[in-house]
């Protein structure tokens, strides 16, 4: 029988061969992940199976190790352990290229290790798209230095000068003597390097861990750069790919969680009566924690929906929904943050003969998954293993080690690719619940959310109020222009899960709600001589497990702030009469700026003229709306054609040309299908997408009450422009290209009919009121 | 109270003890250890636990077991192999069509049991034949791609 306390001593390059035998071992004909650290092939079997186990020293599984990213094994592949992972968009293939590439192996070799913290530093999980441009350039950086430790002791055992070998297919040569060669296999096949990397102390998405070898230039790249398909596609489609919810345990019981009726309402009495003709049912408090767990999964579900609970008495905390944005507007700021200050704003306003001026509105908006979430903690002679679809394993694992009293060196945090993930959804929630569930049964729980509590409790994109001004002279010239934004804050939770003040269970067991301030403001490199743009954050609805409490989302407050931002400089450009595209090049300074907005325009065929068209008399009109973002260092610009039924209000973004220059390109096939979905996305958020609630709490619970896009509405066609860089590092794309949707759209709506939607989400009643 | 049901999985009979309300969907899941059909909602929304009974696309998250005994029941698992791929599947991998991949059940088992009976499909009738069904991610592009490809396939 295997102990889960081997495991986080483990040598890193030998977890890709333990996962998959204990897969293989389990997977059987059933196609169901049963965790096997209870079967007859455990840790220990396949330890035993490698012959490294017994040789070398193994390093600690911290940064600063060369071993903690690389791994050669004994038959030449190699792993490349990954502190972050993929949500969905393949990014585990450009991993694997990047690795290839700089070791000189075939990229069929390379086997990416993600998310687990028993192999993998803590690199900051999924996060602000930096999977490449943070996660990719660290691997890059760690395969270079392997490559070069590895020429060096090729060097010395086939006694010739570095200068003097090449390496191909992971083989080094003398150059000129092909025949006198040596594998990496033979060289350090399942051995340690021992080698120390220059680490900047950093964890997470800062941390960064070099060697003495500089990476490739550009130009030798032969695996970079190239469309090559991502290998996961056929195991989801036959079935051999396994999420969290399949995750089982031995001996594991099904949970769930009790939600209050009223937000902010906490348990007074418990029925357990109600409940106790149904087998196995455990009912669990903790303070104001309330769940149950049964042995089976129906069970659980029955128990949640019988138990009879007497809740407190509390005032309703939540506005109505139709005076949410009055309740924005009056409320109280608690930070006030000035990020843009160009010459003097508030005299060129005292003076200004004519400005326009503009506020525009942005809802709540929900992760909504595609699955509630799950998780599953098994707690066992005193140590924890959690399985997650989170984004954030490494940090998980310190929050769950946090609520159950434990150290992190205690738990093991393991990742398994979750029902979507576009931020800090439900995941980091469930993973608390579970290990409070855990702790109080004395066996795993899973637990697995339902609809309503995924939809109605994860925590929400900010909802937010955008006030623009613009100077304008009587030639048309922009002489001042200010951005003001108020909202909620982005960051009532925080995204790592390290604490459980950030996880409802952990607020529900007195862990005090910390709600710090985070927005932002447009990013863009429009000139001009006098410039402002703050953001105001304002407190959050409840200071306690609230469902609208507040979390990154894809792209935090980017598709807010840009909507904005980038439907005034719209608004601004028809108010002298302007054309869209050329006014922004009248002023926007940044030659990659420039660069993406012309290269949408081209693709898109853009004709120069001023918005609205106003030749259109028909029920059926048609527009086009350009709109453009920066985003950490990508910049995207997107033009978008809709069509419109006037009598009805339906907006369908039928044409979207999207130009994405993020630099170097790792995988263009991937890239494309990552700006795609991240697309769609946002017109699904642009269009339908706003969390309804009442004072009692959020009424958005199921696919009914929060809409997204169907596929009948999906556009006819997305057309993505890749400007590749090859010198420039890379930058991120999971996020990016969602910035500037909602304006293109609102903007070509403006284009069709002269009226200006300042409210997201452009839903057909409100589209059609708009039109009366 | 629990009963015993008869299903008829894949081409194969299994023995379940269950509450005749439990929705097929935990016996697949839970009692015969299928991960294919997912739970995405419960509600008959979303369409991630689609599987075929009778040749039909059925929601299993909301049709009880009771509904179901001794009805033919196809999961993804059971509409084809690497070896033996359904036209989706290899339309699917050809495609690339996953971001998270949860939802491919549904879409794949809707559009067979569609394609089934629906040849040279326009494009309009193969949105209107996957509306409702959910995908988070925003592959709708790619699964239109993939459902074209396997409706050509499939002539």
């Amino acid at each position: 029988m295997a102990k889960i306390e081997k495991i986080p001593q483990t040598h890193p390059t030998l977890k890709g061969a333990q996962i998959a035998l204990t897969r293989r071992a389990a997977l059987g004909g059933a196609g169901m992940l049963l965790v096997s650290f209870g079967l007859p092939v455990g840790m220990e079997t396949a330890c035993a199976m490698e012959p490294s186990t017994t040789t070398g020293v193994r390093p600690a599984l911290v940064p600063s190790e060369l071993d903690s990213y690389i791994g050669i094994r004994a038959d030449g592949s190699v792993s490349a352990f990954f502190g972050k992972m993929d949500m969905g968009q393949g990014l585990h293939t450009a991993i694997g290229q990047m690795v290839a590439e700089e070791l000189d192996v075939p990229f069929d070799r390379v086997k990416v290790v993600m998310g687990d913290t028993a192999t993998s530093v803590n690199q900051g999980g999924a996060s602000g798209s930096t999977g490449i441009w943070r996660g990719g350039m660290q691997l890059r950086y760690a395969a270079a230095e392997a490559r070069r430790v590895l020429v060096g002791m090729a060097a010395e055992q086939l006694g010739v000068g570095a200068d003097q070998l090449s390496v191909s297919a992971g083989v080094v040569r003398v150059t000129g003597d092909p025949a006198k060669a040596i594998s990496y296999a033979e060289l350090v096949g399942d051995r340690y390097f021992n080698v120390q990397l220059n680490w900047n102390g950093q964890i997470g998405n800062e941390l960064t861990a070099v060697g003495k070898a500089k990476p490739k230039s550009p130009d030798e790249y032969k695996i970079v750069g190239k469309p090559i398909k991502r290998d996961d596609i056929a195991s989801k489609v036959f079935c051999k790919q396994d999420f969290v919810t399949d995750v089982k345990v031995p001996d594991m019981v099904h949970g769930r969680v009790i939600r209050p009726p009223v937000v902010g309402s906490v348990p007074l009495q418990v029925d357990e009566s109600s409940v106790s003709q149904i087998p196995g049912v455990r009912v669990v408090r903790e303070k104001n924690f309330l769940g149950v767990t049964a042995d089976t999964e129906w069970d659980a579900i029955r128990a949640a929906q019988a138990l009879k609970v007497e809740w407190s008495p509390v005032k309703p905390p939540f506005p109505t929904l139709p005076e949410l944005y009055d309740h924005i507007r009056n409320a109280s700021v608690r930070k006030r943050e000035v990020q843009v200050n160009v010459g003097d704003v508030d005299a060129i306003f005292g003076s200004a003969i004519r400005v326009v001026r503009a506020e525009y509105e942005w809802p709540f908006q929900s992760h909504a998954s595609m699955g509630p979430a799950c998780a599953v903690v098994e707690i066992k002679d005193g140590r924890a293993t959690l399985w997650t679809g989170s984004q954030k394993p490494h940090y998980a694992r310190d929050g769950v080690a946090a609520i159950l009293g434990l150290s992190a060196d205690q738990v093991r945090g393991i990742w398994v690719i979750g029902p979507g993930s576009y931020g800090r959804n439900d995941a980091g929630d469930a993973a608390m619940d579970a290990a409070v569930l855990a702790k109080a049964v004395g066996r795993p729980v899973r637990v697995q959310y339902m609809r309503d509590e995924g939809h109605g409790w994860d925590p929400k994109g900010p909802a937010s109020i955008h006030r623009a001004r613009a100077a304008i002279d009587p030639s048309g010239n922009v002489l001042a222009y200010e951005f003001v934004s108020k909202g909620f804050s982005r960051i009532d939770i925080q995204t790592n899960e390290s604490k459980p003040n950030h996880s409802l269970a952990g607020q529900l067991m007195d862990w005090p709600l910390m709600s710090n301030d985070g927005f932002g403001v447009p990013a863009e490199s429009y000139d001009f001589s006098n410039k402002r743009a703050l953001w105001e954050t304002i407190p959050p609805l409840l200071d306690r497990a609230s469902s609208l409490r507040t979390a990154h989302l894809r792209d935090p407050v980017g598709p807010q702030i840009h909507f904005a931002s980038e439907s005034f400089i719209d608004e601004v450009a028809a108010a002298v009469g302007a054309d869209p595209v050329e006014f922004r090049l009248r002023y926007l300074k940044a030659p990659r700026d420039i660069a993406i907005v012309k290269a949408a325009a081209e693709r898109a065929g853009w004709v120069k003229r001023a918005s609205p068209r106003r030749d259109q008399t028909g029920n059926t009109v048609t527009g086009r709306g350009m709109a453009y973002a920066q985003r950490g260092g990508t910049v995207v610009a997107v033009v978008a054609e809709v069509e419109i039924d006037r009598a009805s209000g339906k907006i369908w973004a039928k044409k979207l040309v999207v130009a994405h220059d993020c630099g170097q390109i790792i995988n263009p096939d991937g890239l494309k299908f990552c700006i795609e979905g991240n697309v769609v996305q946002g017109v699904s958020r642009t269009l339908w997408e706003e969390v309804q609630f009442d004072p009692k709490g959020v009424t958005s619970v199921d696919w009914l009450t929060y809409p997204i896009l169907d596929i009948t509405e999906a556009p006819e066609t997305i057309e993505v422009v890749l400007i590749d860089r090859p010198t420039v590092a890379p930058t991120g794309a999971g996020e990016p290209s969602i910035r500037p949707v909602a304006a293109a759209i609102a903007n070509a709506i403006f284009d069709a009919t002269g009226v200006r939607i300042r409210r997201v989400p452009f839903s057909p009643d409100r589209v059609k009121a708009a039109l009366a | 109270m629990a009963q015993n049901f008869t299903l008829n999985v894949n081409g194969t009979t299994h023995p379940v003890d269950a509450d005749p309300d439990m929705p097929l969907l935990y016996a697949l899941r839970n009692d015969l250890g299928l991960n294919n059909p997912h739970f995405g909602c419960g509600l008959a929304q979303c369409g991630a636990c689609t599987v075929h009974v009778d040749g039909v696309a059925v929601r299993s998250c909301s049709i009880p077991i009771s509904a179901v005994a001794g009805a033919k029941i196809v999961t993804l698992a059971g509409l084809g192999s690497p070896e033996s791929p359904h036209p989706l599947q290899r339309a699917y991998v050809e495609e690339q069509v996953p971001q998270c991949g949860y939802c491919v059940n549904g879409w794949i088992m809707t559009a067979a049991a569609f394609l089934k009976d629906k040849k040279r499909p326009s494009d309009a009738e193969i949105r209107d034949a996957l509306s409702g069904l959910k995908c988070r991610c925003g592959t709708h592009m790619a699964i239109l791609r993939a459902v074209k490809r396997a409706a050509e396939m499939m002539g």
